[in-house]
């Protein structure tokens, strides 16, 4: 038996009214994916397409002596071996990266981390690729590698970056400040009491279950250069291959179809991508790369990786001040995703959602021999480290003061009065009242008799921990006047066009990963504009056919496209009044507005429906005195500033005393990201985040041995979790809408990731710290490194 | 080498290299896209498709392998216009994002459900536990089963 789909598109079930606007609406594009007609980058066929592959260095640091692609060339169906020197005479041997350093497309030179791409083989299929890169003989002499950051400045530590004009040692990028030193240092020389913590935020991996790739099709008679990339920012990414490739933008054109989720890691542009233009420049044919896994995971979008000396302090029971001294690793080339101004990205939002007196925050970067990055891994730029630090700190001073976690959280937190809220190290929050939030989540949990429940166990030597975080985020990069990625102004267009029928098509610059923009988007055209959501159609993915926008992460897509979506229809409903009022034979300003239909304040019957107003604008009839016919509008949104989002979170942890198991028994989160447009797909990304957050706290861990061998480099070593490591997610909500959003609507697909990190680590450590004495250990925590910590001996993770 | 396969029903010929995995065979020989690849290590799952009605991965196994067996692919869950359960399931409590995962997926659900009509919570988590989803965090796949396993209940 089965089951029909009406018209092949989601519907309202039997019970359900489909809302027109906001509520829960099943998606609209599940219609291709749950038949298996995603079309994914793999999916794509063009004529006389070739496919590449990429040698990549077994060494973390070695010059290289010499690349003999004879044997690989002589190889039945290989066109072509590109190496450093074919780029360079292209001009395309290096590129810069999106924080304005540069990175090898392929090592001519010598490899500065294990996974480096040295030469790119072009055959006729994969299987002869990837045969042929194992005949390219590379000569090396291996270098001393740089693994560990806190030894990359010593005397004496071998330089990485000889590349670099006047580079003499292994710094990155210097101390970047924020806050107030001074009146941090006479915070904390008042307090009564100090946590001092040596905190790892480790490396790990957004590994998406898409790997990277692109079909470059370049046309040598016309210059046209097509690209098809899964990509999370098409826009951005069309601009840096103009400036890198000196082909000019308007020739460029980049289509994204369906992504196999991002996460981050589909933010930045790959050598693997550059080496396919260059591969399709060179044979004339379409190239095709598809990343393996191994590829993905040791050469790509690493993230985190920062070592954080961290203090907090507090007087009469409230936190009252914070600083950091933070040693960031970017690896062997700095392509760290962050808006320009902000070298730590956003990680000086460390303060939380404590009212502090004063804080002080240092961040200083370095190169070592490990994978360059670090992407934003369902996150804000660095607010994932930030939200880490200051909620295992604030555990760490209530367990050095002997408080309760909450009672100090709730004690210390900002107040309703008090916003918008302007922080120690500068950023205004927009609205919250987190005493509220708190509580709910305190109530799903049970707290008390969790607490009672512990301790009762405890008596019988069982490991019961709880674990407790409050985070603020600040999302929707942002602002003009505070931010742009190599110049370019992170905001948004949208252009709406209603046609003929009242039917409507919207175009986005943002870029779904799976987040489910054709539903959402189309929701908030329905809810402003009154017409049902199946007649809107969402185009994005296509930089021909949409309108420029710097694309979807740091959880931007809802605060700065759902702006702009919201404001271009107000736009078209504005215009609309004015036809209606030529329709309706009277003034703009004796119309009213229902959902859907501007009507004679007065007289309700007399009125002009979304519908018929289009039809009016397109028709023979005249418009109003100054008017153009057609019923379209285009925006592009600059936000006031970016939505901070918050939520609690509550874990409960079970430990395995005889093995350090960690069974996350119950995992509960309740978060305030403003108005929701689809509470349906808003549950979705709160789950999906819970689950990540849940592997990089237990399990996702990058990590490298002394000679820079990356000893995480397939899903046998890089552990994700499935669904038995998972709990039954339990959500709450609070609603304050964003005072500044037009909607109310902030972002949250990375709260989620972003609370539940350290949310699980303190219930790791809540566990263990009575029992065992534990007062800190770092993430993941996994049996072993759990075990080490029962033992006395918590280990660093790297 | 030439290998015979039946995929959903139907017979395909073709003369193909003997270390052809049949994931390649599915998506490049016969190009049905449906059928996804994830890893190089048999972990993820993407690749599910079904073997005389049994879940394998198919990325784990050789084409030539599969000669004198039935294989079945997400393509063939929808007849004549008329979805699957599972699929609707998907659709009905949003047990799907990106869509990457949802083929190995409803492969895997849908052999449970045919040995297993009424599975507990515990037996859907173990029998998706060889497939990662990065999306969904997984509660939704679970209740997604549940709606096809009751619907088909309430069908018969």
């Amino acid at each position: 038996m089965a089951v029909t789909v009406e018209q092949n598109l989601p519907g309202p079930g039997p019970d359900q009214e489909r809302p027109i606007g906001f509520g829960r609406l099943k998606r609209k594009e599940d219609a291709r994916f749950i038949r298996g007609q995603g079309r994914y980058l793999d999916d794509l066929r063009l004529p006389g397409m070739v496919y590449g592959q990429v040698l990549r260095s077994p060494y973390a640091h070695a010059k290289i002596l010499s690349i003999d692609t004879t044997r690989a060339l002589a190889h039945p169906g290989v066109a072509a071996v590109v190496t450093a020197k074919d780029l360079e005479t292209l001009g395309l041997a290096w590129m810069p990266t999106i924080s304005y350093d540069t990175q090898a497309v392929l090592a001519g030179d010598k490899v500065r981390f294990q996974g480096q791409e040295i030469a790119f083989v072009i055959a006729v299929d994969e299987y002869t690729a990837n045969d042929a890169v194992a005949m390219i003989d590379v000569e090396y002499e291996p270098l001393p590698a740089v693994v560990n950051a806190r030894k990359a400045l010593d005397p004496g530590a071998p330089l990485i970056r000889d590349d670099k004009i006047g580079q003499r040692d292994n710094l990155a990028s210097p101390t970047w400040e924020a806050g107030d030193k001074a009146a941090t240092d006479r915070v904390f020389a008042e307090a009564d009491s100090v946590a001092v913590r040596d905190i790892i935020y480790p490396r790990c991996h957004p590994a998406p279950m898409e790997t990277c790739g692109m079909v470059a099709d370049f046309n040598p008679n016309t210059g046209q250069l097509n690209i098809y990339n899964g990509n999370q920012a098409p826009h951005a990414h069309r601009t840096v291959y103009a400036q890198v490739a000196g082909l000019p933008e308007h020739y460029i054109r980049i289509m994204c179809q369906d992504i196999g989720g991002g996460f981050g890691g589909k933010v930045p542009v790959y050598p693997g991508y550059v080496c396919a233009i260059a591969g399709s420049i060179v044979a004339g044919v379409p190239v095709k790369w598809i990343e393996d896994r191994t590829g993905n995971l040791i050469a790509d979008s690493f993230a985190r990786d920062y070592i954080m000396h961290s203090e907090m302090c507090m007087k009469n029971g409230k936190i009252t001040g914070l600083r950091v001294d933070c040693l960031a690793d970017h690896g062997a080339f700095d392509s760290t995703a962050q808006p320009t101004k902000f070298p730590a990205g956003f990680f000086h939002i460390v303060c939380g959602s404590y009212d502090l007196q004063a804080s002080h925050v240092k961040v200083k970067a370095v190169y070592t021999n490990k994978a360059p990055g670090g992407v934003a891994y369902r996150c804000s730029f660095r607010i994932t480290e930030a939200v880490y630090l200051v909620e295992r700190m604030v555990d760490a001073l209530a367990i050095d003061a002997n408080v309760d976690p909450v009672q100090l959280r709730m004690r210390s937190f900002i107040q309703p009065g008090q916003f918008p809220y302007e922080t120690t190290t500068g950023w205004t929050y927009d609205s919250g009242d987190y005493a509220k939030t708190m509580q709910v989540a305190l109530d799903i949990a049970g707290y008390d008799d969790l607490r009672r429940e512990q301790q009762e166990k405890l008596a019988k030597g069982e490991l019961m921990g709880i674990g407790v975080t409050f985070f603020t985020e600040g999302v929707g990069a942002g602002p003009r006047k505070h931010m742009d990625i190599l110049g370019l102004a992170m905001n948004d267009g949208a252009d709406l066009r209603v046609h003929p029928s009242g039917k409507a098509v919207v175009s986005l610059s943002a870029q779904t990963q799976g987040q489910g923009h054709e539903t959402t988007f189309a929701q908030i055209v329905a809810e402003e504009l009154g017409i049902p959501p199946e007649n809107v159609e969402v185009r994005h993915g296509d930089t021909d056919k949409s309108p420029y926008g710097l694309g979807t992460y740091g959880s931007r897509s809802t605060p700065v496209s759902g702006g702009a979506v919201a404001v271009v229809t107000r736009k078209v409903r504005d215009k609309a009044r004015l036809i209606a009022a030529t329709m309706l034979e009277t003034r703009p300003e004796d119309l009213a507005w229902e959902k859907g239909r501007w009507y004679v304040r007065g007289d309700i019957s007399k009125g002009a429906t979304v519908e018929s107003i289009a039809e009016y604008a397109y028709s023979g009839r005249s418009m109003p005195a100054g008017l153009e016919g057609g019923l379209d509008a285009q925006v592009i949104y600059d936000p006031p500033n970016l939505t901070y989002p918050y939520g609690a979170y509550i874990s409960v942890v079970d430990i395995d005393p005889d093995t350090g198991y960690v069974k996350v028994r119950r995992m509960i989160a309740v978060d305030d990201c403003g108005v929701r447009i689809n509470p349906m797909v808003v549950d979705g990304q709160i789950h999906g985040g819970l689950a990540e957050g849940l592997g990089i706290a237990l399990m996702e861990v990058i990590t490298f041995d002394e000679e820079g061998n990356c000893l995480n480099s397939s899903f046998m070593d890089y552990l994700i979790p499935t669904s038995l490591e998972c709990p039954d997610w339990e959500l709450g909500e609070t609603v304050t809408p964003c005072p500044h959003h037009p909607i109310g609507a902030k972002g949250v697909g990375e709260s989620p990731n972003v609370g539940s990190v350290p949310c699980i680590a303190n219930a790791v450590i809540d566990a263990l710290w009575k029992k065992h004495g534990v007062r800190h250990m770092d993430i993941p925590c996994n049996p072993a490194r759990v075990w080490a910590a029962m033992q006395g001996r918590p280990e660093p993770p790297q | 080498m030439q290998v015979s396969i039946n995929v959903n029903g139907e017979m395909y010929t073709r003369e193909i290299e003997p270390r052809l995995l049949l994931v390649h065979f599915i998506r490049e020989s016969i190009e049905l896209h449906g059928t996804h690849w994830g890893c190089d290590t048999s972990n993820c799952g993407a690749c599910v498709v079904l073997m005389d009605g049994k879940p394998i991965k198919s990325c784990t196994c050789l084409a030539a392998m599969a000669e004198g067996h039935e294989i079945t692919t997400v393509e063939a869950l929808e007849v004549d216009g008329v979805l699957d359960p599972i699929q609707q399931g998907f659709h009905e409590q949003h047990a799907l994002h990106c869509g990457f995962c949802t083929p190995g997926m409803l492969m895997t659900t849908r052999a449970l459900l045919n040995e297993n009509p009424d599975p507990s919570e515990l037996e859907i988590r173990t029998a998706i536990s060889g497939a990662i989803c990065r999306c969904t965090g997984y509660k939704n796949i679970v209740s997604a089963v549940r709606w096809a396993a009751d619907y088909e209940a309430t069908a018969k």
